[in-house]
């Protein structure tokens, strides 16, 4: 579904990205990982039109990305919701711009808000509910356009452990019942692990290296050795890229 | 019981009698007609209330609401299009940056010459006042404008219409509320300077006029007049700002 090639991104005269190639099938799920200041922001913002490459190119479903795309959802890093709607009015936004009538937006929101449990806030702004139900209201706010490809930055990062494994175990619940084409940015090794079915290290604008992951899907992996193999070897790259950096200077 | 210690603790109340407490005594202590006693000047107050110093009021409170509407609808505009365009920017900033620090009050005879002696001069030279801070306060507001929120509603497929309604326009409304909070003690005062002239109606004519004829009681009716207009102004751009802007 998603592929990029050879792909570059300059800020002026910072190269952000550069040389990237990847591939990710339809209703595959992809985790990118790596340090800070990596470029995943970048990459993903790219990946949904926001952000125009200086070389290269991304394709979906085989056609060249110049903007950004209807089917696409993205959500960002801290959630971007609107301060000035309220829940409901930031989920039905998206669909208002599609011109669809009123009857079926209402019935479209409140299902969604209903199915991750915050239809009870549906009046509030964003700034009186917690950071737990903020990023579901971004969640159902990307979700209820139901995209085909959905981009995530940090979806989970600005919460608690508790938290991040209740919004983790969402997205796999909805993915699970909903397949889509997912690529998720995150900066932690065990939600890489959990939600990607490959996951990307990256070191500075360029990708590191790639693993495939045999036990995705499975909700109770936490409990379970395979997981911490995995985990192990991810932070086995991250590491061997700090290492170098450090050789670097 | 009750209904009494809400009024012990209500700050307008309490601002109000130390008010009172203090124009008392100053009455007592000047101890002559030039500072009426709060009383008298409060019973002629309601008295003229009922004739024509509710219009003088009135008046005024009209020139001073159409000068707002009026550098509303320049003010937005104007200062959407220099947030959203760095060349309009580059433009105009110089300009109202030039402009806006100088005294406007200055260019009165200018507007009469210019606008007649009517109302249109007073409210052109309240909006010259006001327009400025409006301007400036929507560019700031929507240059501080995240981008993630350009973002979000781009991914959602808003159109360039949408995001206007549904993102740069609110963003920046709790900003123009603040700047018309600003700027409308400098136009109360611009304004009583400006009735000053070829006008017979207006509270700054009213006020003027008793002191010409020597009456200190309705004059201070009429201080007292301007000042609860000064408020209740206040008051309703706080209501207007809590009903439009619920979010803040
Ligand atoms: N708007 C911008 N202008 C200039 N440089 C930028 C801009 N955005 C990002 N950069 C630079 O590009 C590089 C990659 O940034 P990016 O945001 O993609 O990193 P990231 O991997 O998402 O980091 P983090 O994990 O901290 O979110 C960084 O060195 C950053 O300084
Ligand atoms: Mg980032």
């Amino acid at each position: 579904m998603i592929r990029i090639r050879d792909l570059g991104v300059k800020y002026g005269n910072e190269t952000a990205l550069e040389n990237i190639d990847l591939d990710i099938p339809k209703n595959k799920t992809c985790a990118i990982i790596g340090p800070s200041g990596c470029g995943k922001t970048t990459l993903l913002y790219t990946m949904a039109g926001l952000i125009v490459p200086s070389s290269g190119k991304v394709l979906i479903n085989g056609e060249e990305l110049k903007s950004t795309r209807k089917e696409t959802g993205v959500i960002l890093q801290n959630g971007g919701l609107l301060p000035w709607k309220t829940a409901w009015d930031n989920v039905a936004l998206g669909l208002k711009a599609r011109g669809m009538d009123k009857a079926e937006i209402n019935g479209k929101v409140s299902a969604i808000l209903e199915e991750l449990g915050i239809l009870e806030h549906r009046d509030k702004y964003p700034n009186q509910i917690s950071g737990g139900q903020r990023q579901r209201v971004s969640i159902a706010r990307t979700l209820v356009l139901e995209p085909d490809l959905l981009l995530m930055d940090e979806a989970s990062s600005s919460l608690d452990a508790i938290n991040r494994e209740h919004i983790q175990n969402l997205i796999l619940k909805l993915y699970m019942k909903n397949p889509a084409t997912m690529v998720m940015v995150t900066h932690s090794i065990e939600e890489a692990v959990f939600l990607g079915q490959t996951i990307v290290i990256m070191e500075r604008a360029a990708i590191k290296h790639i693993i495939e992951n045999p036990y995705f899907g499975d909700e109770d992996i936490r409990t379970k050795p395979e997981y911490y193999n995995i985990c192990l070897e991810v932070r086995k790259w991250l590491s061997k890229e700090l290492s170098k950096e450090e050789e670097d200077k | 019981m009750k209904v009494f210690e809400k009024l012990l603790r209500s700050r307008s109340l309490f601002g109000s009698l130390s008010i009172l407490i203090l124009w008392y005594v100053l009455h007592l202590a000047i101890g002559s007609k030039i500072i009426p006693g709060p009383f008298e000047t409060i019973v002629t107050f309601f008295h003229l209330m009922t004739g024509s110093l509710l219009l003088h009021i009135l008046s005024s409170i009209l020139r001073i609401t159409v000068a707002i509407v009026l550098s509303m609808g320049i003010g937005i505009p104007l200062g959407l299009w220099m947030g959203l365009s760095k060349r309009a920017d580059s433009f105009i900033s110089p300009i109202a940056y030039i402009l806006y620090p100088i005294p406007k009050v200055a260019f009165l005879p200018l507007f009469m010459v210019l606008f007649g002696l009517g109302n249109s001069s007073k409210i052109i030279l309240i909006l010259s006042i006001i327009v400025f801070q409006i301007i400036l306060a929507v560019r700031d507001g929507v240059k501080e404008i995240p981008k993630e929120y350009f973002y979000s509603v781009a991914t959602l497929g808003l159109n360039r219409w949408q995001i206007y309604s549904s993102l740069v326009f609110p963003a920046v409304l709790p900003k123009i509320m603040s700047a018309l909070r600003v700027s409308i003690g400098v136009s109360i005062a611009t304004l009583f300077f400006s009735e000053n002239y070829a006008t017979t109606y207006g509270i700054g004519y009213f006020i003027m006029n008793c002191w010409v004829m020597v009456d200190y009681v309705e004059m201070f009716a009429g201080i007292l007049a301007m000042s609860l207009m000064g408020t209740f102004i206040f008051k309703a751009v706080d209501w207007a700002e809590g009903k439009i802007c619920p979010w803040v």
